[in-house]
């Protein structure tokens, strides 16, 4: 007898990691154009990065004589398959394929291996831009890692105060309950918060301005970018798209949990939710990332470091404790 | 920090090839961890002989050469060697001549200026700043294009004069241009002025003091922004600024302080396009009528030019400063010299200081504060030693080489 359950899960785990991609390309395709049209530009077809993906397979990849080259050629393949696996724990309108064997910590280390393996990759480069760019983006990493964990645990101890949950960890546990209804008002501007200071860690995720420091073109020439090429490049390149989809969907299953359903009268469980989901984290990408990105100047990465971890971790901070108040007031 | 000291200094190269710079320079700078604790500057990788080549031409064939010295100070160069050569040879301009070539050259300074504000945020990351100025900038290219037919080489300058009139209807096309610079005026000093993010990444970044200004002898806005109050069109007048009464200004006519940063040379660039906007208008409205040639025929005018013999200085307040042309005549079809000296030039000494205890992602815009005109600068290379390829070897070597490459391919 044949396990049909582990080959139904692979199938699914497939078309989910492909779906998933052509949609990070897509919204990459649709950031540009958004803002193309904010800077009074025209900008690309909408999908000018299967274009450049595409153009990018031909071309010849070059790995320069000074670099350690098992590990440069390594490192862009680890950094968009821990991108596109964060796509199989989360639950896209409908519980995720791995929900059972994957929770929130898990997510958290998955979002971090990119940059790691982005810097990695860039020491083992060689070449002084890329390592200016690969300390950039640790010391970024460290400072909204911060951030992040905090949103994280207040979730968690959230859940666990409240609810009879045992597996407070999982992605399918906001869904199950979402945030906003467990809490009173002061506790709802404590979740605000936490939003906020997450949608502020979304520039610094998706290599974005303000905190596009680790590439910053006019400065280190694309940093830790400077030497891949072809297929090396092409591989980073939807690691980037896949990296600002994957972390506006974890804001939404965090944050925005709510089904269409609810709202408007269709079947349950169909394919209308994964549309839905996504319409909603790209609203989420438009808000944190593609809108901001036209609006300001790049920080420095001393400016970025404060910027992380006083102003955005002070507002994380803020938010646990107006939820801790709410629920002493509230006598759990 | 103690552990300063123990740090490894890495050098990087900046240029000649890099995407903060838009034309050839290298400037290599020492860091450690991200301070930059060393400067080099190799210029001559845009070095054309130009000087050279015009010394082989007649003067009015010279006045397009040298307005191909740089593709963005295409007046103020052909403007001083006009000036340079009329000097020389006692020539008097039409008054309207003096008053047309003003309102060129402060178009020049429009758009030039609005070039830099665009590269300034570029360097800072702030895109939508760079694009919005280079749309606002396509209307005074379009303004230059209707007077003179070009929108860069404008070819609109002769010795003793311009070459073409500017007529009512293409007056009031300009006032329609000024008022629409007015808007734009508004809208980028509101951002300038406002936003913090760009006062984040220039104030207090590559300052340079006054004293230091004085010491280096800068020019230009650069000079301005350290607070001298130094401006060829207030100090040595030419063309029609005389009648003008141009005032140099500083950052404390906007900002209301002097620190002499990458923001204050940011700022300066700002005010002086709406100082270039009133001066225009006053042009327009004050301009004599008259003719706008001293010689009309060219080959009289050429005639006159070989019986001359002397020298000829002219400074003419270009965008980026003071720039100087000289030019020797001896009785010849040809100048027997021609020296440039770009504002540039003087400017680029001050990098050192602007650089010193910088971050390294402070380079790109401490550089392009000064706004460097690199192909301006470029009159000079020094070799090593000298080799002289005629042509007949040159040809050898290609043959040489394509054989090689097609060695290669097979």
């Amino acid at each position: 007898m044949i396990d049909y359950t582990i080959a139904y899960t692979i199938a699914n785990a497939l078309i989910i990691i492909f779906a998933a991609l052509f949609i990070s390309l897509l919204f990459h395709g649709i950031e540009r154009k958004i803002v193309a049209r904010m800077q009074a530009r025209i900008g690309p077809p909408l999908l000018q990065p299967f274009i450049d993906i595409k153009k990018l397979f031909m071309k010849e990849n070059i790995v320069p004589d000074s670099a350690v080259k098992w590990l440069f050629n390594l490192m862009p393949i680890v950094a968009l398959s821990s991108a596109i696996v964060l796509f199989l724990y989360i639950p896209f309108g409908m519980p995720a394929i791995l929900n059972e064997h994957g929770d929130l910590i898990l997510v958290l280390y998955l979002l971090s291996i990119p940059p790691l393996a982005l810097a990695i990759g860039a020491f083992a480069s060689g070449s002084s831009f890329a390592a200016v760019g690969a300390q950039r983006e640790l010391v970024l990493l460290i400072s909204y890692e911060f951030v992040l964990s905090v949103v994280i645990f207040s979730f968690a101890w959230l859940l666990s105060v409240c609810t009879q949950n045992t597996n407070v960890f999982s992605l399918n546990a906001p869904a199950l309950n979402p945030p906003w209804s467990l809490v009173g008002p002061i506790g709802f501007i404590g979740i605000a918060l936490l939003l906020i200071s997450t949608l502020a860690v979304m520039p610094g995720k998706a290599g974005k301005i303000p905190a596009d420091i680790a590439e910053a073109k006019t400065e280190i020439a694309e940093g830790v970018l400077v030497e891949y090429s072809g297929f090396n490049l092409a591989l980073l390149y939807m690691t980037q798209a896949v990296r600002t989809f994957g972390f506006a969907a974890l804001i939404v299953a965090l944050f925005f949990p709510w089904n269409a359903s609810i709202f408007i009268d269709i079947p349950k469980d169909t394919v209308l939710e994964p549309i839905f989901f996504i319409l909603k984290a790209g609203l989420v990408m438009f808000f944190s990332a593609f809108f901001i990105s036209a609006a300001v100047a790049r920080f420095k990465v001393d400016q970025a470091a404060r910027f992380y971890i006083s102003t955005v971790f002070s507002i994380a901070l803020l938010g646990l404790l107006l939820i801790l108040l709410d629920l002493t007031l509230r006598g759990f | 920090m103690a552990n300063e000291k123990s740090k490894e200094k890495v050098c990087i190269p900046i240029g000649p090839v890099h995407p903060a710079l838009k034309e050839p320079i290298q400037i290599e700078v020492e860091i450690q961890g991200e301070r930059v604790v060393g400067t080099n500057i190799t210029l001559g990788h845009v070095h054309r002989g130009i000087e050279w080549i015009g010394t082989r031409r007649n003067p009015i064939q010279t006045i397009y050469i040298a307005e191909r010295i740089c593709g963005i100070c295409n007046i103020c160069h052909p403007l001083a060697f006009c000036q340079a050569i009329e000097n020389a040879a006692n020539i008097r301009v039409p008054e309207r001549a003096e008053y047309l070539r003003t309102i060129y050259a402060e178009l020049e300074r429009i758009h030039s200026h609005l070039l830099f504000l665009g590269v300034a945020a570029h360097e800072i990351g702030f895109d939508s700043i760079l694009h919005y100025t280079w749309l606002a900038r396509e209307k005074v290219l379009d303004v230059i294009e209707m007077l003179t037919g070009n929108r860069i080489t404008k070819g609109i300058l002769m010795i003793g004069g311009v070459r073409r009139d500017i007529s009512k209807e293409q007056a009031s096309k300009i006032r329609e241009m000024l008022s629409y610079y007015e808007k734009v005026y508004k809208k980028l000093s509101k951002i300038f002025l406002d936003d913090i993010t760009i006062k984040m990444r220039t104030r207090d970044i590559g300052v340079v003091s006054k004293k230091d200004a004085l010491r280096l002898c800068l020019v230009g806005p650069t000079a301005r922004a350290s607070g001298i109050k130094k401006d060829t069109r207030q100090d040595f007048p030419y063309a029609a600024y005389g009648d003008l009464n141009v005032r140099a200004l500083t950052p404390l006519d906007i900002v209301g302080e002097i620190r002499g940063d990458s923001y204050d040379r940011t700022i300066m660039r700002l005010i002086e396009i709406k100082q270039s906007m009133e001066l225009i208008e006053r042009c327009l409205k004050e301009m004599p009528e008259g003719p706008i040639l001293y010689e009309q025929s060219l080959q009289r005018l050429l005639l006159n030019l070989k019986s001359v013999s002397g020298e000829g200085v002219a400074l003419v307040e270009a965008p980026r400063g003071e720039l100087i042309h000289y030019i020797r005549m001896e009785k010849n079809d040809f100048p027997s010299a021609w020296k440039v000296r770009a504002p540039t030039y003087a400017n680029l000494h001050a990098v050192g200081v602007i650089l010193n205890n910088c971050e390294l992602a402070d380079v790109p815009i401490a550089v392009a504060s000064i706004d460097p005109c690199i192909s301006c600068t470029n009159r000079a290379v020094i070799a090593s030693e000298k080799i002289v390829l005629s042509q007949e070897k040159l040809h050898e070597l290609c043959v040489e080489k394509t054989r090689a490459m097609k060695g290669d391919s097979l």
